[in-house]
């Protein structure tokens, strides 16, 4: 009985301590932005001072948040929309029709994306260029899509493969054999993992810098190009690039808290055997 | 579900349209309105953003045009405006360029010229000779100054008042290794010097660059060998790392302007040679604890004074590619004029002027005497002659930043090899030799001459 | 037998009748367009690199372009940073894995356990992974790193140690150090997932028969991860070869090349010297490296994929 209280104590306190561990940089760049910039770079770390919003009042009128913020869900949300478009019938063409060359397929898929992007920028660039894409969202959904869509189907295949043959073999059987029931039945099945693949997709979005930045100007510059500008300038600036990571990550930190139990479903699903 | 089918197909195509159409339709509608839209790509410095700031003003008086900024940290910002000019992107209708880019970007006809289109109350006379030749090529101008800057030593009077010291008229620096040895006080927290150590072609290697000059050596010879393998570059780099570290901050390998500027407003450093721009916000009691006792003199000379302080400036620029060129050229007058600077003394007072780049700033008594680094400013800006920056004659111009393409590159591999040596990872023998090989190998790739 | 969802057998076609005819062209009709796409647009960028890559081409000298052959690969194969950054990109990918799944399943099994405010605590443990890899840096290098006022710096000081200068003396380490955090919450929430997917009522019965805590670990919790781990390791190994926005922000590739890896010497080239065609013959290269990896990591879990 004693031997169990205290496992559970030293189970507490090491799980606290890992968790807050973890999450202290952050805690600290989110109390940092509500410092002036002379407290913010104090040898002895101020624990107690007293908070100000200017720096969130200098962030503002400097650049807006809420135009850069825009052009992030933008992209997020439709380059995810669009490479699940894609990759649902080729994550079900891999899982369900395997031929010889399957495998070779995912893996070479895989591997263009080990290939650094800024190999590959001035082509890109030229490109978009000619096809007047620059400083478009449009563009820039595109080339999340393009980055995103092996993931996407790699996570979808892997989910396509556990789900439970019996049920669609039933279906079939029922004289169904036809391509959209399986569709309808296929779908309801995986969706956790759908969903999870969706949700990783637009945490990869959401934090893409380098493209975010090179194929945007001011028009459709995300998030990625608002932190720019407030990085390593001439003088004083912990508090204000505090006040905007905090601002820049707040939106997606809410949504990977909210949507977490979604992710461990899906990721859930994936692992079951 | 046929709906499905058609969307999949032709899913990327209308992604495509709505989004096009609808941009030339908006087009269509902005020419009818005649308002032009400038796309501006700026540092993300003080005074730049004293510049979007006051925009608004601008804004006011040329309703028609429109300003949209892209503010980014100095690094990326070159990136994009390089790959920018060079590829005709036609991002951007006004970037900020240094000294680096003008004479290149105005050689490959990547800037529009600028002498014969500036307005009649413009003034170019009034610019500072340096400057104004920094910014051309072959006769022409490319870029407007927008602040300027040169190197010189900062002191803490009090301090040296306590240890009876003078900091002569025109210091060598002979004088700076004595001074920082008789000031350097770890356990109070209070080193003698403080200099830039963090690699990079614009940070430790601007202050290289000049040291090595005052010591008698340059970059390349006559013949664009590298030079960094000398005996030259040897006592310069040797003086440096020593220096350092034994009189300088700890961790001083990774700081640079900025930190050292922090450094120093707190107290912390008994000298500093860094840029001019700094002198604003160590006088300014509101931010630098040391406001009252912060001494300035020129920068330090070894062996001549040829290329002792640097010179350089940001400026604005008109890329060639620009679809709205005459409204980008408005907006660069404005903002490099006298007006402006008249504008920013009416709203931040005369000490936060952009500084270093029009003579007529430094005849105006309220900012000499608001400013008393101003004088120091002027002196070292006119006496940082690019055209003629070394003892030896040189093939290339430029002090600190040669203006050859390929400079970027060369500074950083160079940089980061002498922030290696004072770190203490290797000699400074072997970080000269690898510079020397580094810069050779990039020298047969691109081939340069300018 | 499932194989056969798509049916090719005649005789179901004729049990169904004419029209599977129009389904099965719906079908394959809905397949190909997807991976038509995705190979174009997997293919295009590959192929532009590799013809770049026999190119000359320097954004700063547009007079100078034509054919060079293997120009491009010569100046990247005499390059004297390219067997360092190869061998640190090899390093960063294996202690960055190292941890991250090595302390992912300790921490894994440690949240599996019933404990107080484990929602919380296990939310606060996911944050590091939503931060944008740049924001990730600057917070470390600014605030944690700073070797004068960052707070890893406070606490030496308050031992009585001298803080270090982290991006000087241990710059790869560094990296390591700001990567794993990062990435930490991503293979602890995975391999968390798949050991709550696990029976319980297996594991009651292993710990009925005695089994203690290391026993059980080994024998029942840790086969049934090994695919899990198998999934963490293909993706992180995909991102951790183009680390890139840390290096970036900290250290630049230095001091000297200690801490560049390849996908920041293809950056030297392309944005520092602006030369296309050692850039792209650098991503050719970083493609093959990637592809032998990939290779060896397949060999070894081999049996995921095929399962």
């Amino acid at each position: 009985m004693r031997n169990n209280l205290l496992r559970k104590c030293t189970v507490t306190i090491a799980g606290w301590a890992v968790a807050l561990l973890l999450f202290f940089p952050i805690f600290w760049m989110i109390v940092t932005s509500f410092k002036t910039e002379g407290d913010a770079i104090a040898r002895i770390p101020h624990l107690f001072f007293s908070p100000t919003l200017e720096n969130y009042r200098a962030v503002q009128e400097r650049a807006s948040y809420f135009h850069f913020a825009w052009n992030s869900v933008v992209v997020a949300l439709g380059s995810t929309l669009l490479a699940l478009v894609f990759a649902v019938p080729s994550a079900y063409a891999m899982a369900f029709v395997p031929t010889r060359r399957t495998r070779d397929t995912l893996l070479w898929m895989l591997s263009t994306k080990m290939m650094p992007s800024v190999g590959v920028l001035v082509p890109i660039y030229l490109i978009f260029r000619d096809l007047g894409l620059l400083d478009t969202k449009t563009g820039l959904l595109l080339i999340n899509t393009l980055m995103n869509l092996p993931v996407a189907i790699w996570m979808l295949y892997t989910f396509f493969k556990e789900v439970p043959r019996e049920i669609l073999e039933a279906a079939r059987m029922d004289g169904a054999g036809r391509f959209h029931e399986l569709y309808n039945l296929l779908l309801p099945l995986s969706m956790p993992g759908i969903v999870s693949t969706g949700l990783l997709a637009i945490i990869l979005s959401w934090n893409e810098a380098f493209w975010s930045l090179n194929l945007t100007a001011a028009k459709a510059a995300p998030l990625t190009a608002f932190i720019a500008s407030f990085s390593s300038p001439e003088g004083l600036f912990y508090a204000k690039l505090s006040a905007a990571s905090t601002l820049a990550i707040t939106p997606i930190l809410i949504f990977g808290w909210i949507s977490q139990k979604q992710l461990v479903r899906g990721l859930t699903f994936g692992a079951v055997k | 579900m046929r709906i499905g089918v058609h969307r999949r197909y032709s899913g990327l195509m209308i992604r495509f349209l709505p989004f096009r159409s609808l941009l030339y339709i908006l087009l269509a509608v902005v020419e009818m309105r005649g308002q032009t839209t400038l796309t501006i790509a700026t540092v993300n410095n003080g005074d730049m953003i004293v510049m979007q700031k006051l925009s608004k003003e601008f804004q006011r008086e040329n309703a028609d045009i429109k300003l949209e900024w892209v503010v980014l940290e100095e690094k990326i910002l070159r990136e994009r405006t390089t790959t920018d000019a060079a590829t005709h992107g036609a991002q951007f209708d006004v970037v900020t360029i240094g000294p680096l880019e003008a004479p290149i970007w105005g050689q490959r006809g990547w800037l529009t010229p600028l002498n014969d289109k500036l307005s009649a109350g413009y003034d170019l006379g009034d610019l500072l000779k340096p400057i104004r030749d920094g910014a051309s090529y072959g006769g022409k101008l490319y870029a407007l100054p927008f602040y300027a800057e040169s190197s010189l030593t900062y002191y803490r009077k009090d301090l040296f008042q306590k240890a009876g010291l003078t900091m002569p008229a025109k210091p060598t620096y002979d004088d700076i290794a004595r001074f920082a040895k008789a000031l350097n006080d770890p356990a109070k927290g209070l080193y003698g010097i403080c200099l830039r150590g963090k690699p990079g072609w614009g940070e430790n290697m601007a202050y290289i660059s000049t040291i090595s000059n005052t010591f008698g050596g340059r970059w390349f010879d006559q013949n664009w060998t590298p030079q960094l393998d000398s005996p030259e570059w040897h006592v310069a780099v040797s003086f440096y790392v020593n220096l350092l570290q034994k009189y300088g901050p700890p961790g001083v390998s990774s700081n640079g302007f900025n930190e050292s500027l922090t450094l120093f407003e707190n107290g912390r450093c008994g000298m500093w040679i860094d840029a001019t721009v700094a002198a604003g916000t160590l006088y300014d009691a509101r931010q630098s604890k040391v406001a009252g006792t912060v001494g300035f003199a020129p920068a330090p000379i070894a062996v001549t004074p040829h290329g002792a302080q640097w010179l350089w400036f940001w400026a604005l620029a008109v890329p060639s590619s620009s679809k709205n060129p005459a409204a980008a050229l408005k907006f660069i007058e404005w903002a490099t004029s006298k007006d402006y600077i008249r504008l920013v003394a009416q709203t931040n007072g005369w000490a936060a002027v952009p500084p270093g780049t029009r003579e007529s700033t430094y005849r105006e008594p309220e900012y000499l005497a608001s400013a008393p680094f101003a004088q120091l400013t002027y002196s070292s800006i006119m006496a940082a002659d690019p055209l003629h920056p070394t003892a030896k004659p040189v093939p290339y111009t430029g002090i600190q930043c040669i203006v050859i393409p390929a400079f970027p590159t060369i500074g950083d591999q160079v940089g980061q090899l002498i922030a290696a040596a004072l770190v203490g990872n290797i000699s400074v023998d072997r970080a000269l030799k690898d510079a020397q090989a580094a810069t050779q190998r990039v020298q047969r790739r691109s081939g340069f001459t300018n | 037998m499932v194989d056969r969802l798509i049916t090719y057998d005649p005789a179901v076609y004729e049990a169904i009748g004419r029209k599977t005819w129009r389904k099965r062209l719906a079908t394959i009709s809905l397949k190909m367009p997807s991976i038509a796409v995705l190979f174009v647009w997997s293919v295009i960028p590959l192929l532009m690199t590799l013809w770049f890559s026999f190119q000359r081409y320097n954004l700063m000298d547009p007079g100078r372009k034509g054919f060079d052959g293997l120009g491009n690969y010569r100046y990247l194969l005499s390059d004297p940073s390219l067997i360092l950054s190869i061998w640190n990109t090899v390093l960063l990918v294996g202690a960055v894995l190292a941890i991250t799944i090595g302390l992912g399943t300790l921490l894994a099994v440690l949240f599996d356990q019933e404990f107080f405010g484990r929602g919380i605590a296990r939310v606060l443990a996911l944050a590091p992974f939503f931060v944008m890899p740049t924001v990730n840096a600057l917070v470390w290098k600014n605030m944690m790193m700073h070797p004068d006022n960052g707070f890893i710096a406070f606490l030496m000081r308050g031992i009585g140690l001298r803080p270090i200068d982290w991006f000087a003396v241990a710059p790869l380490a560094s990296i390591v150090i700001i990567v794993s955090w990062q990435w930490l919450p991503f293979a602890l929430l995975t391999l968390l997932t798949a050991i709550q997917s696990l029976d319980s009522e297996r594991k009651e019965a292993a710990r009925m028969d005695g089994a203690g805590s290391i026993a059980m670990f080994f024998h029942i919790i840790w086969p049934h991860l090994r695919q899990a781990v198998a999934a963490v390791t293909m993706i992180e190994t995909i991102f951790f070869l183009g680390i890139f926005a840390e290096i970036y922000v900290t250290t630049s590739g230095g001091p000297g090349f200690a801490s560049t890896n390849l996908s920041f010497l293809i950056y030297r080239y392309a944005l520092l010297e602006y030369d296309v065609g050692a850039a792209s013959a650098g991503g050719v290269v970083a493609i093959v490296l990637a592809n032998v990896l990939a290779l060896f990591l397949i060999r070894s879990f081999a049996r995921n994929l095929d399962a």
